[in-house]
């Protein structure tokens, strides 16, 4: 998902774990998850749980999951995981990084439990080669989705994103990796054809996992892009990991985007709910022609942002299409929702071009 | 006489119009998908060809419901649309000052908001399908009345029976106990409804305020109970067009006459006599990545019509 899996490969390789990683997220990984969790567990723990089973099968004894605080779930998932895979009969270790914010020796024992006698300096270190990686990554992400309906050959951008990636992957030093960022940067800019200009103009936010994951968000960016979509995503990796930090990807810092939700919801509820609200408005007040808001079923955070979108939607006059998923839901659905909303956001557009 | 056949082909019903310059409807089709879509679209065109006058010319053909694809292919539709536009486009020509559209079908429902005649926000049943026609046929099986005949059962009751509708299963476990504490079974029929109109409220229209003129179509729009029900959580008259049922086909016509400008461009159309092709679907699962897609082939005989269910695109070239 996202950068995610060539960032922490390139942790393992400098700590010098011996890792596997699961297959890419798939139906499979989803029906090994949903068979044995909880059944009103949100989508995202029932997918990271096939992976795990995945990962298990091909000979992996250790699990490395990402832990959390606060009032989402996904805090909880390494615990909710561990016992319903040791229930399952799986024998192995989980180990849980919590953020630093935590306590910093929250963060870094998993990784001296990996990498016996590392010091917390050395550790360090990596830990920011590696991140320096993952925004890199997210970086080349961005541009390809936002230039996505500049390009006429789409294939040929498909192809250079991967190649950018590959390179990203093999650089080492702190310069080669962004030399590789640059050059990428600079061809995906070159494909752009000059007299193409997006139908329209759609910002996309939501639970971070849906985002991310192009499988569980049925590649919608793909197909809104291949439609002529000019599209924004509001979270990518490095914002999650690092979201107060200089290294924004996304394009807006934490704190102006809770400025922003803040007359609608001023607290803090958990997972992106304030930041779905705040980056709502911010594309709003950018001119962007809808919003699509995605939320994994039963997902807290996202169903409080879900019930004052609405408002949100009244006071800025945006069209606003939630997708709510589960394992349940099939692309169909999908493809005729935002079809519709395709449809209406084009009238809109066409009526207010009229009056003007 | 220039005519735009319309195909709505959903889970539940395959509807065929055909209307006239001015969007009037000259003949309709209503008929079960029984989960056969080609082949009800096929009896569905040759029935039409038997009502429908021998005058007609077919100057442009649209597509909807779920199998919108599937039909496109087969009759040669020169637009494939969603239901959601079509229905509101079936629903503004009729009236064009509808400010909610209420649909329900045989297993989804939908909410459309409109500000003139142009659509403004949209809903459709996610994780729910309680309150759908499908679940309307079953409980009337249950009870022994034939489904028409529920809504006249609804309209008698005076003192509705509380239902609970969050959930088809619960509803229907409500209902055998009220039907066992000897509530009568007007009651039943309208708690029913009551609760069905509940939920839809609670589901789709989530706090947005349903302005008048309410439009209630689909086939559910034929219950009175349903209806009634509506009008008395609204506490506004809601419309039910004479058509109600085919508003779909009747939407892809008139969006087929829109797309041939009026009949001046050429249409895809294959013809009445695609009633006596030969269509065959072949499906597998593709193997070359973890995605495992079941990729499905639409052949018309030896040719290879139409491909898709690939997420990379390989196929469908």
């Amino acid at each position: 998902m996202g950068s995610l899996q060539i960032m922490l490969e390139d942790l393992f390789r400098r700590l010098e774990v011996d890792y596997v990683f699961p297959p890419r997220s798939s139906s499979q990984a989803l029906s090994l998850g949903a068979a044995i969790s909880p059944e009103l567990a949100c989508l995202p723990l029932k997918i990271t749980l096939g992976n795990m089973i995945q990962g298990l099968r091909a000979g992996a004894d250790t699990i490395v999951m990402m832990g959390g605080w606060g009032p989402c779930r996904f805090g909880y998932y390494s615990q909710i995981q561990k016992i319903v895979l040791k229930r399952a009969g799986y024998k192995f270790k989980m180990l849980t990084v919590e953020p630093p914010s935590r306590g910093l020796s929250h963060f870094t024992s998993p990784f001296k439990f990996l990498a016996p006698g590392i010091s917390t300096r050395a550790l360090w270190n990596i830990v920011r080669r590696s991140f320096q990686k993952g925004r890199a990554v997210d970086l080349i992400e961005k541009a390809c989705l936002q230039n996505h309906c500049y390009v006429t050959e789409k294939n040929k951008l498909a192809q250079l994103k991967k190649q950018t990636l590959y390179l990203i992957d093999r650089a080492e030093s702190k310069n080669e990796i962004n030399e590789a960022l640059r050059v990428g940067l600079k061809t995906i800019d070159s494909l752009k054809t000059e007299d193409k200009q997006p139908v329209l103009k759609i910002g996309i936010v939501g639970e971070f996992y849906l985002l991310l994951e192009p499988f569980v968000n049925f590649d919608i960016e793909n197909y809104l892009g291949s439609k002529g979509v000019y599209l924004e995503r509001s979270v990518y990796m490095s914002d999650w990991i690092s979201p107060s930090g200089k290294n924004v990807v996304g394009g807006h810092r934490q704190k102006e985007i809770e400025k922003l939700a803040d007359p609608f919801l001023s607290q803090w509820v958990g997972g992106e709910g304030q930041v779905t609200i705040g980056h709502t408005i911010s594309f709003a007040k950018r001119d962007f022609d809808g919003v699509i808001h995605l939320l994994p079923f039963t997902c807290m955070p996202e169903l409080i942002a879900q019930s004052i979108l609405p408002a949100v939607q009244r006071q800025y006059d945006i069209p606003i299409l939630t997708l709510v998923v589960d394992e349940q839901t099939g692309r169909a659905g999908v493809v005729t929702r935002l079809e519709a909303f395709i449809d209406l956001l084009l009238a809109r557009k066409n009526e207010m071009l009229l009056r003007n | 006489m220039k005519c735009y056949l319309g195909i709505d082909v959903g889970s539940v019903s395959t509807n065929l119009v055909i209307i006239d310059d001015n969007s009037k409807i000259i003949s309709w089709i209503y008929r079960r998908t029984q989960g056969q879509p080609i082949k009800a679209v096929q009896a569905g065109i040759s029935e039409l060809k038997e009502l429908a006058r021998a005058d007609i010319e077919i100057k442009g053909v649209g597509a909807t419901g779920s199998a919108r694809y599937l039909t496109g292919v087969i009759v040669g539709a020169d637009i494939v649309k969603n239901e959601i536009t079509a229905h509101a486009t079936a629903a503004t020509a009729l009236y064009p000052m509808t400010r909610t559209i209420i649909e329900i079908g045989g297993q989804d429902s939908k909410i459309i908001f409109l500000h003139s005649s142009m659509v403004v926000d949209f809903a459709m049943n996610t994780v729910c399908a309680a309150g759908t026609g499908s679940f309307l046929d079953h409980q009337a099986a249950r009870l022994g009345i034939p489904i028409e005949e529920f809504g006249a059962y609804a309209l008698k009751s005076q003192n509705p029976a509380q239902i609970a509708g969050r959930c088809t299963v619960f509803a229907e476990s409500d209902m055998i106990h009220k039907q066992q504490v000897g509530c009568l079974t007007e009651d039943i029929v309208y708690g029913l409804c009551q609760s069905l109109v509940r939920n839809y409220l609670n589901n789709l229209a989530k706090g947005k305020a349903l302005e008048a003129p309410v439009i209630f179509q689909g086939g559910v729009a034929a219950n009175l109970g349903i209806k009634r029900a509506f009008e008395d959580a609204l506490q506004t008259e809601v419309v039910v067009p004479k058509y109600h049922h085919v508003m779909g086909a009747v939407g892809s016509a008139i969006l087929a006459k829109e797309t041939t400008e009026e009949g001046t461009k050429p249409t895809n159309f294959k013809g009445f006599n695609t009633s006596k092709q030969k269509f065959s679907t072949k499906s597998f699962n593709c193997s070359s990545c973890e995605n495992n897609c079941e990729v499905v082939k639409i052949k018309q005989q030896d040719k290879l019509l139409a491909c898709w269910g690939g997420r990379c695109g390989r196929f469908e070239a």
